[in-house]
């Protein structure tokens, strides 16, 4: 058996200190409360109990219908508190920093893959720099799946078919566990890994002792030649179709009115359904490539269309 | 009622319903609203063990941070069954189909339900599901916890996924239909005098679960159908590569399966709001904000059901809107605990063993109350979620609430049903050792979640070992604490004292007939004269302060005309 029994989890990205404080808070009540509710009971259950001598007799006007009301409402606005509380901190928590690390994972029964913006590729494990945002941009291979890293408090479902995401920014190096937190199958409870927290100058040299791989763009751009999608998309084409140069994180008009913004999963479901979101002024006929791009494929792509700038040639 | 009112009653009238008939074709033909209750009683306890056996293969599985007694697979197999079995087989039908079934009609002074046959039928529903539940059980039931999540449920899962499902789907309609005769029953069928809010709180609990049974359960059932024909017949529906959507199924199945947390702890609240005020002597404090509660649970409950999902994907906008609903539904829960605490005050407390059950109720209610706050806070939960914080959590409500309320109704209605007392030292005892061994388990598990141990792992890291072991040792006791009453009570069939019509002294109209009870309940309709917990004199309530001192004898709801 272990020798020292842990009582609480190390802290090792800036959401962790904010998440604890807020638990030590509700807690800090949590405890109030229930010493209160206990020691009344107790308190009670004593004085009260059968042929004691305390005074029994009419309930003093103090405990009367008015104490209802008045429970009633202090606890209403105790919720209330703590939930604008934890709302605000979740507010502020939500959008990660413009200048994240994006790094890719795809998550299958029952293993990690990720995937560093300059294309290496890791499969379980994560190396990540002290003290900069990561964003992760995850989807599923097969069933649902849930990226938790407890150190960090981070925990984010992976789902198949679409696109979530999350960050954090550590704030201690070390090597910290992966957990599989949604029940996945067989082996869900194998399903680990681990992220290693190094400090800049040593995930600078990390990262360069990597083997070279192919950007996740550059595999993007073969894919477009070869699926046949620079036939249409290619600006010389004969065929009218949206030109993807400066696309990525523009606001795009559709037909029926509806504009929405160019990002991850707006160009994901352009690839599988694009029937669902016509651009205005363009006619319905690009095919859907669900199952003729597998999910990496379709990573490597929206690689490349991100990559695209104003004026390049796709 | 005197001797020479009995004298004009019939022999056979008079007879207790145990008596009317001993075969079993008897007990399976008959539409006597006791002897369901009694039938549904053995079904559930057979439930409660199958379910009981499984988790205590996984608590052994989890003494050591290896797998060494079962196969991963196994594993799966095992934390689904107990939580198909317990959910649906015992918790959800547990008080409503038995004490609910037994003490309706007796507490609102009627002969049966108001569909006696819909009633047997209903059982025989359960049955059907039961059979198919342990036909999949045998044969393997499907890994997909008892969630079942999509895609792993439709597409990926091994096992026996769809008759697993089939069971539950069946199961619903056994609900539903105990649902529509509660409800038929309370409207319909009150004795002269039982105004609403003279009904005791027991039966508005009755009352408010129904609702939610017959508003909930069919959403259930579509769900599971759909799992079923996205399985079996390969029509997508969940399948996100085929236009499907997998988080389409969380939000039907949580819009069931929230509401069905409340199924289970209404009723738990409907019992301590019987025991604490009789062995309290004293009127439950603030009968028309208690009310009031049960059905702003009831209703608002059905409100929260994204709360399951803030890490699924779901946006940040409802995860928020589903934050505070949760916080919302938390206040009339909060209002419970205070009432049941206010209702000791100035009373004359004795602590028989249904007492102590009951005031351990309210402890481990509390407890789950506050941790359920935490986890309404987004990012708490965030980090918590699908941890064994939250299986603690669900187990202080369910198991802490439910089953020792369960067990608080139990020994309560015990004389009544049997006409027997239970050794009552044995009783105190069980009731002593179910609450340490229910903390000794499930409290640890609330640190090994925050230290971040998933839920539904076989194996796990080394340091987290201590807490396993101490929980399955906690478990262990409350095997023990669970098997002590399965004897005692047996034992009481045979040896038990007399117990006599009313041996707590209580005021409802159940008390008022004999124990047992003959097979229309009361020889005449009662009347009813008076709201529920009269146990001190009226000057002692809270409108007439000031009036003399003076202390009692409680009086009765009403009795015979």
């Amino acid at each position: 058996m272990h020798a020292t029994l842990p009582l609480f989890p190390i802290e090792a990205s800036v959401q962790a200190g904010r998440t604890d404080e807020l638990f030590f808070i509700v807690l800090g009540m949590s405890v109030v409360v229930l010493g209160v509710v206990a020691a009344l009971v107790i308190g009670f259950a004593i004085r009260y109990r059968r042929g004691s001598p305390a005074k029994r007799g009419p309930l003093p006007p103090l405990i009367s219908r008015e104490i209802e009301i008045a429970w009633t409402a202090g606890t209403l606005f105790t919720f209330l508190f703590v939930f604008w509380w934890a709302s605000s901190l979740q507010l502020a928590a939500k959008a990660p920093p413009a200048d994240a690390m994006p790094i890719r994972v795809l998550a299958k029964q029952w293993m990690w893959k990720m995937e560093h913006p300059n294309g290496v590729r890791e499969i379980n494990t994560l190396h990540v720099p002290i003290g900069r945002p990561v964003r992760l941009i995850m989807t599923s291979q097969d069933v649902i799946h849930s990226f938790y890293v407890p150190v960090f408090r981070m925990k984010q479902d992976v789902l198949p078919g679409r696109t979530t995401t999350t960050w954090f920014q550590a704030t201690r190096t070390g090597t910290f566990r992966l957990e599989c937190a949604e029940f996945c199958g067989t082996d869900h409870a194998r399903m680990l890994g681990s992220i290693v927290v190094m400090s800049a100058p040593d995930f600078a040299l990390w990262s360069e002792a990597q083997p070279e791989s192919d950007s996740l763009a550059q595999k993007g751009a073969a894919l477009f030649r070869t699926l046949g999608c620079s036939g249409c998309h290619a600006t010389q084409s004969a065929v009218k179709a949206p030109d993807l140069a400066g696309l990525y994180g523009r606001a795009v008009r559709l037909a029926d009115g509806r504009t929405v913004k160019a990002d991850d999963a707006y160009i994901r479901d352009s690839i599988l359904q694009p029937l669902k979101d016509i651009v205005a002024g363009y006619q319905p006929i690009m095919p859907s490539f669900a199952g003729a791009v597998s999910d990496a494929d379709l990573q490597d792509l929206i690689a490349y269309v991100r990559s695209l700038k104003d004026g390049g040639t796709p | 009622m005197t001797d020479a009112a009995l004298g004009r009653v019939p022999r056979e009238f008079r007879r207790s319903y145990l008596g009317e008939g001993s075969t079993l074709l008897s007990w399976l033909t008959t539409t006597d609203h006791k002897r369901i209750a009694i039938l549904y009683a053995i079904t559930i306890t057979v439930f409660f063990f199958i379910g009981g056996a499984a988790i205590g293969i996984v608590r052994l599985e989890l003494m050591t941070p290896q797998a060494d007694v079962v196969s991963a697979d196994t594993y799966n197999r095992l934390f689904t069954m107990h939580g198909v079995i317990m959910v649906w087989f015992f918790l959800v039908p547990s008080i409503p189909t038995t004490f609910g079934n037994f003490l309706l009609p007796l507490m609102i002074g009627a002969p049966d339900m108001a569909f006696p046959r819909l009633n047997l039928l209903s059982w025989y529903v359960a049955l059907l599901a039961g059979v198919i539940a342990i036909v999949a059980i045998v044969t393997g039931v499907g890994d997909t916890g008892w969630t079942f999540y999509t895609p792993l449920s439709t597409e990926y899962a091994t096992g026996h996924v769809a008759w697993t499902a089939l069971a539950i789907f069946v199961m619903g309609f056994s609900s539903i239909a105990t649902g529509i005769n509660f409800i038929a029953t309370t409207h319909m069928l009150r004795a002269p005098g039982m105004t609403w809010f003279r009904l005791p709180l027991f039966v508005w609990a009755m009352y408010a679960v129904s609702i939610v049974m017959v508003l909930a359960t069919p959403v259930l059932a579509i769900t599971l159908l759909l799992v079923m024909v996205e399985r079996v017949l390969g029509l997508p529906i969940f399948e996100s590569t085929l236009g499907g959507d997998p988080l389409l199924f969380q939000h039907l199945f949580w819009f069931y399966s929230h509401p069905a947390v409340y199924i289970m702890i209404l009723p738990a609240m409907g019992v301590a709001s019987e025991v604490i005020p009789c062995f309290a002597r004293r009127r439950v404090f603030g009968y028309a904000f208690m009310v009031y509660a049960m059905i702003a649970i009831a209703g608002i409950g059905f409100m929260v059901w994204g709360h399951h999902m803030f890490v699924s994907g779901q946006s940040n906008f409802a995860n928020l809107v589903f934050s505070f609903l949760s916080f919302v539904v938390a206040v009339p829960s909060a209002i419970k605990v205070f009432n049941w605490t206010a209702t000791l005050y100035r009373g004359q407390i004795t602590f028989e063993a249904a007492m102590l059950y009951a005031l351990g109720f309210v402890g481990l209610f509390a407890l789950g109350g506050v941790t359920g706050l935490m986890l309404a806070c987004v990012p708490i939960d965030i980090h918590v979620t699908d941890t064994y914080f939250v299986v603690a959590h669900f187990h202080y409500i369910m198991v802490g609430g439910t089953v020792s309320a369960f067990f608080a109704g139990l020994h309560y209605w015990w004389p009544k049903i049997t006409g027997r007392l239970y050794p009552e030292s044995w009783a105190r005892f069980a009731a002593i050792l179910m609450f340490f061994g229910f903390n000794f388990t499930f409290f640890p598990q609330f640190i090994l979640g925050y230290l971040g141990m998933p839920r539904r792992y076989q194996v796990y890291p080394p340091e987290f070992q201590a807490y396993h072991v101490m929980s399955s040792m906690g478990a262990s006791v409350l095997a023990a604490a669970y098997l002590l009453p399965l004897g005692y009570l047996m034992w009481s069939l045979f040896w038990g004292r007399k117990a006599g019509d009313n041996p707590w002294g209580a005021t409802g109209l159940e008390w008022q007939t004999s124990s047992p009870p003959p097979k229309r309940n009361f020889l005449a309709t009662p009347r009813v004269m008076a709201g529920p917990y009269e146990y001190h004199p009226a000057e002692e309530s809270p409108e007439a302060a000031g009036a003399p001192m003076s202390r009692e004898p409680h009086r009765s709801q009403g009795g015979g005309a």
